[in-house]
């Protein structure tokens, strides 16, 4: 086993890596999102971080602030509009999302040549990414996790009885956008990394395969990480052997998860 | 009950969707008083609860509240979402040391069970056990006998005068309509937009504007002597 690893090349030991920290993440991240029928906040968000790139490259300012900057600017916005509560979320993201994804594009168009292309948006490219990304997601896991843990039963409260919770004094509305933030933050590092599709598909899938085998909300969130860690790196592999492109690879690899989680009888 | 009251709403009035829904409430919570409010259906009964408890924003008037009031709520359903494993026991340990509000509403046979997977009495059971966490001053429960048969509504109201004469708290309930509003009510009000007459329970029941809602009392009052075993005389 030790030969194989240390046999392996240093990008792709690094894509493992990145890899394990994403799926760290995008497991309760994940959960939170189907349990709070947020299911495409993910996907909304990551159209937004795209007109982030584009404006950051548009107006030459670092990329990753541009893009965690629209996220929460997007974040702030699906707030406010849901406030009233008279629009459901899917509805109202299935309005953001295109608007923010037209935007990105319409801004891309502006650039004098187009740096950025469609396939490296929808699934980014793992295999390229360098030691001071890894650092920067290394660092943004670190935080969103140990955030999550201090946000993680307020959120339980929040989703299941958000009524109740605001009724005995609970600051529903802070926990909300702090959550909103946390998930800005996941995305615009994560979308550099592995785009769109990628991580959508690592948000929600594993999330949907592990509830089969989980009875608390805390074992679901762990499971779905093992998921997602065990199809980013089946992908990652069968990428390696069958030259087949990487992010592809790790979303089919999680689909094939979640339908196996189908197939057996309990 | 000189004492301040635990919570007080002024001329308050609540527009949804541009339909004018409450107006014109003034009404006052005291420490220990236990309230039903019955109407009909679309009388604004939830939307009162919500705005009392501040779920709603008020067009008009305002809500005042003791400084630190605690309050247990007891809504509807739940928004539970069936991809959410939690049993009901680790639902209740959300809130805080669940031992003796679990003991009092006789919810302990309850805490293995996926909270997707109770029914409404159970549900009912636990929510209010979780309501109990912390100790409210006051229970704000919203038709919490709807989804019980007759034995459960006793046994549910008996629950919630044991829990009032115990801890002192105030409770303040929503009610289909009179004949089954809890007997140990104190004060009963009957809304419809606005608060059409409020009292005793039998002297509600004969106000004309309670029977201009509901229609002639006779036939529905008797059922509530019928099941309640009430004794006052009936004229």
């Amino acid at each position: 086993m030790t030969t194989i690893i240390t046999d392996l090349p240093d990008f792709f030991l690094r894509a493992l890596l990145a890899g394990g920290l994403l799926a760290l993440l995008t497991g309760p991240l994940g959960c939170v999102l189907v349990w709070r029928r947020m299911a495409f906040f993910g996907d909304a968000l990551a159209h937004a971080a795209l007109l982030g790139v584009a404006l950051g490259l548009l107006l030459e300012l670092p990329i990753l602030p541009a893009v965690l900057i629209l996220g929460v600017l997007f974040a702030v916005a699906f707030s406010l509009l849901s406030l009233r509560g008279d629009i459901a979320h899917d509805t109202l993201l299935g309005i953001l999302s295109p608007t923010a994804l037209a935007l990105g594009l319409i801004a891309l168009s502006q650039l004098p040549q187009v740096r950025i292309d469609l396939n490296s948006y929808l699934f980014g490219d793992v295999l390229a990414i360098t030691q001071t990304q890894l650092i920067t997601l290394a660092a943004s896991a670190s935080i969103a996790l140990l955030t999550l843990r201090l946000l993680w039963g307020g959120l339980l409260q929040l989703t299941i009885a958000r009524d109740v919770a605001q009724a005995s004094g609970a600051p529903v509305r802070r926990l909300e956008l702090a959550f909103l933030l946390l998930l800005a933050l996941v995305v615009a590092v994560g979308v550099q990394l592995v785009g769109v599709l990628l991580l959508t598909a690592l948000l929600i899938i594993p999330a949907a395969t592990a509830r089969r085998y989980a009875k608390t909300p805390e074992v679901m969130a762990v499971l779905a990480s093992l998921c997602a860690l065990l199809a980013s790196t089946l992908g990652l592999f069968a990428s390696l052997y069958w030259d087949i492109p990487a992010g592809p690879a790790m979303v089919a690899c999680a689909s094939a998860l979640f339908l196996l989680s189908r197939l057996h009888k309990d | 009950m000189t004492n301040a009251p635990l919570l007080q709403a002024a001329d308050i009035a609540v527009t949804l969707d541009g339909r004018s829904v409450l107006h014109g409430i003034t009404l006052a919570v005291q420490a220990g008083e236990i309230i039903s409010i019955v109407g009909p259906n679309g009388a604004g009964k939830t939307t009162l609860l919500r705005a009392l408890l501040g779920l709603t924003d008020l067009s008009a008037g305002r809500v005042t509240r003791a400084a630190d009031l605690r309050i247990g709520y007891v809504p509807q359903k739940l928004n539970l979402d069936p991809l959410l494993p939690i049993t009901a026991g680790r639902f209740l340990a959300l809130w805080g040391d669940f031992i003796q509000a679990v003991a009092s509403t006789g919810a302990e046979h309850l805490l293995n069970t996926p909270l997707a997977k109770l029914s409404g009495g159970e549900l009912q059971r636990v929510l209010l056990a979780r309501a109990l966490i912390g100790q409210p001053q006051l229970l704000v429960l919203d038709e919490p006998a709807q989804a019980l048969d007759l034995a459960g509504q006793r046994e549910l109201y008996d629950t919630l005068a044991k829990v009032r004469d115990i801890t002192g708290c105030a409770v303040l309930l929503v009610s289909h309509d009179l004949t089954l509003v809890m007997r140990k009510t104190d004060r009963v009000i009957c809304l419809h937009g606005h608060i059409c007459c409020q009292g005793k329970p039998e002297d509600v029941s004969r106000d004309p504007a309670y029977a201009a809602l509901f229609g002639p009392h006779d036939t529905s009052f008797a059922v509530y002597h019928h099941h309640h075993d009430h004794d006052h005389h009936h004229h």
